[in-house]
Order: C-alpha cells, then sequence, then structure tokens
C-alpha cells in the first residue's frame, strides 16, 4: 500500500516531515482521518492536536492553533500557525515559532 | 612646527578607534546574516504551501472575494514601507524611503491619497523630521524580526482595507521593502500586496497540474482563513528578506568604512613623518646656522 508523504510547517520553520500510514485531523466540521489514496482536499484545521501515525515508530502528535492543510496525490501538507510536536516519548521538542 | 605632529597624531588615535568600532560592527554583522539567511530559507516551506493553496483555489473556482476583487475606484492607498531601525547600514533605508518616495509621487499623479505605515526607526525618523503624518510604526528588531510583528501588520493592513472609504479605509496596499538578492545585490522593491493578483499557475507538466480540491467546510470560508494568511506570510517574507539586506549593507558599509579608516591612517602617518622630519632639519639647519655665527665673530 501507497504511504502518505506529510509535512508539516509552522510560520518560520518546517516541523515534521515524513512517510505516514495515517493523519489524523480536526478541521472545523470534527475529526477527518486521512489514509492513503485520499482525494484531493483542501480544509481548515481547528485549534487542538493532531495524530500522525508514521511508518515506524510511536505515534506523533502535534498541538497546533489553527491553520490549514492540503491533501493530493498522497501528499499531506500541514500548514499551522503555530506548532508543538510531541514525540511518543512525551517530551515537546522543536518548540513552536 | 610641533603643533602640526600633535595635530596628526591626535587624528591617527581617533582614526585607529574608529576603525576597531567599523571592524567589530562588520563581524557582528557578518556573523547574524548567515542567521537571517537561514530565517529566510526556514520560512519557505510555510510560504510556499501556502501560495500553492492560495493559487489553487484561485484556478479552480470563480473566486469573488472581497480581497481578491478589484474595488472600481482607487482613492486612497496604503504603503508599507520597511527600512532598518539602526544606521550605518549604507544607502539601504535611503534607497527604501527613495524608491517609497517614487511610489507615492506615481500614487498622487493616480489621484490617491496615501497612507503610511512604517517600520524601523529610521522610517519613522524620516517621516517625523519632514512633518509627515504615518498611521502607525512598528520599530524595534528589524534585523532579527517575529512572525508575530508580521501578524500584527497583516492585521491592521487588513483592517484599514476592510473599511470604507469614507470610514477612513483604505483601497489597496502596498509594500516597500529591500529583496535580498545576493551578499552584494539588495535591490529596493514595490510590491502590491491587496487586492491579491494571484497568480496563475502555469502547468508545464502533467505533474505540475493542481489537482481539483475538495473544500471543507466551504471554498468561502477556505478562502477567508487562507487569504489573512498569506498576506501575513507575504509580510513575514519581506521583513525576512529586509533583514538579511540590512545585514548585507551594512556589513558592505562597514567594510569599507575600515578600509577608508586604514588609508586615512596611513596617509596622516606620512604627514606625520614628513612634519617630524621636517622639524629635525630646521632644528639642525638653526643649530648650524648659530654654530656658523658664532665662529665668525
Amino acid at each position: 500500500m501507497a504511504n502518505l508523504e506529510v509535512e508539516i510547517v509552522a510560520a518560520d520553520h518546517a516541523v515534521w516531515s515524513g512517510a505516514a500510514k495515517m493523519v489524523k485531523a480536526r478541521t472545523s466540521d470534527g475529526e477527518i482521518g486521512i489514509l492513503p489514496g485520499h482525494s484531493p482536499l483542501l480544509a481548515i484545521l481547528a485549534e487542538g492536536e493532531l495524530a500522525i501515525e508514521p511508518l515506524d515508530g510511536a505515534r506523533i502528535a502535534v498541538t497546533v492553533d489553527g491553520g490549514f492543510f492540503s491533501v493530493d496525490s498522497d501528499r499531506v501538507v500541514i500548514v499551522a500557525d503555530n506548532a508543538q510536536l510531541h514525540d511518543g516519548t512525551g517530551a515537546a521538542n522543536a518548540g513552536a515559532r | 612646527m610641533g603643533a602640526q605632529i600633535r595635530v596628526y597624531r591626535q587624528k591617527i588615535s581617533s582614526t585607529t578607534s574608529m576603525r576597531k568600532i567599523f571592524k567589530a560592527m562588520e563581524l557582528i554583522a557578518t556573523s547574524r546574516i548567515g542567521k537571517a539567511r537561514a530565517r529566510v530559507a526556514a520560512s519557505l516551506p510555510y510560504a510556499n504551501a501556502i501560495t500553492r493553496a492560495v493559487s489553487a483555489v484561485a484556478s479552480q473556482s470563480e473566486i469573488d472575494h472581497p480581497l481578491t476583487t478589484e474595488p472600481e475606484q482607487i482613492r486612497r492607498a496604503a504603503v508599507v514601507i520597511v527600512a532598518s531601525d539602526r544606521g550605518l547600514a549604507g544607502s539601504y533605508s535611503a534607497s527604501v524611503l527613495k524608491q517609497s518616495e517614487q511610489l507615492s509621487e506615481l500614487l498622487a499623479v493616480e489621484g490617491k491619497e496615501v497612507k503610511y505605515f512604517l517600520v524601523g526607526r529610521k522610517a519613522q525618523a524620516y517621516f517625523e523630521f519632514r512633518n509627515r503624518s504615518y498611521e502607525r510604526v512598528w520599530t524595534g528588531g528589524t534585523d532579527a524580526p517575529e512572525f508575530s510583528t508580521a501578524q500584527e501588520i497583516g492585521a491592521v493592513v487588513l483592517e484599514a482595507f476592510g473599511t470604507d472609504f469614507e470610514k477612513g479605509g483604505v483601497d489597496e496596499i502596498h509594500i516597500v521593502s529591500t529583496r535580498f538578492q545576493s551578499m552584494v545585490v539588495q535591490v529596493p522593491q514595490v510590491v502590491r500586496l491587496l487586492p491579491l493578483e494571484v497568480v496563475e499557475e502555469t502547468a508545464t507538466s502533467e505533474a505540475d497540474l493542481l489537482p481539483l480540491y475538495e473544500f471543507e467546510p466551504e471554498t468561502e470560508q477556505v478562502l477567508d482563513a487562507l487569504l489573512p494568511r498569506y498576506i501575513e506570510s507575504r509580510i513575514f517574507a519581506a521583513l525576512l528578506q529586509a533583514a538579511a539586506s540590512e545585514l548585507a549593507a551594512r556589513q558592505r558599509a562597514m567594510k569599507s568604512a575600515g578600509d577608508n579608516a586604514t588609508e586615512l591612517i596611513k596617509k596622516y602617518t606620512r604627514l606625520r613623518n614628513t612634519a617630524r622630519q621636517a622639524e629635525i632639519t630646521q632644528e639642525l639647519s638653526e643649530i648650524v646656522a648659530g654654530a656658523d655665527a658664532l665662529n665668525a665673530s
């Protein structure tokens, strides 16, 4: 099965990028899960957490406070105003801004 | 004669201490440019993602959004001028201000009123010295701009843009800043921020074709959220480029100031030596002449 190519960018730096099996995000309408092969989508992110399941390793949680994301041909670009990354160990790294 | 030597000595020592300052400022600017350029590079993914999304929305739906529609009549324009906080950067601020003067003239010829928004103390000083009014000024940190400043500027200009002309609103927004082309070339430029000129991407190959996006929730709401961010990212990019340009201009200015100081020191040292030599020669000839006079008597 194909993988998702995920890229998370904040205003002045790239937060995370890599391959993933699934991305779960919260839009202004509700939660949405994106699997490989999703149709192209451009949606507004709501404040809150989004989860990424990378190909290997633990699930990654990212706290964002607004932004948008686009999906096209298995490429997910998450554009956040401010993103805080929590990796599997629970330690917050790669500070926002 | 002795007085002349003393004057030269004073000049040499003051030029030497000034050269130290120039050298230090050059080194500081040099060390900061790398960081400023890295920040420009780091902001690119965000800017690219937003630009791509905006052109995707623009290319497939007939956008009729207040931010993208050209008003029938443009009566008042806002100009954001990005200059520096501190001087000693050669012609950096001066060339930005010159560029904005040209823009103001052009707008005046077109019969538009101009409102100014300033960034940097040098721009503020320029306006205050000439007793010209401006709407708002942001100072501090022009050499290391924060994203929050860009957000603030974005919010202020968008608010002015959203206000009716009768209530003091503006119909278009320009930004005058400096584009960092390379370490030696920085070009002052004018960009019209609003109304947006969405550049339609021309697809060169199959892969470049923008996909048909679905929008969530609605196209209009997506645009509402997207366009202010696009503006912010454009302003932030302009601020970062300006910061890199400012540092590069300062580095160059300080380098040539240091070189000039070295030249001056060389010149004064020669003059001092000549003066000292002349003094010795004169003293000698006076002694010889005195001895001769004594012998003759």
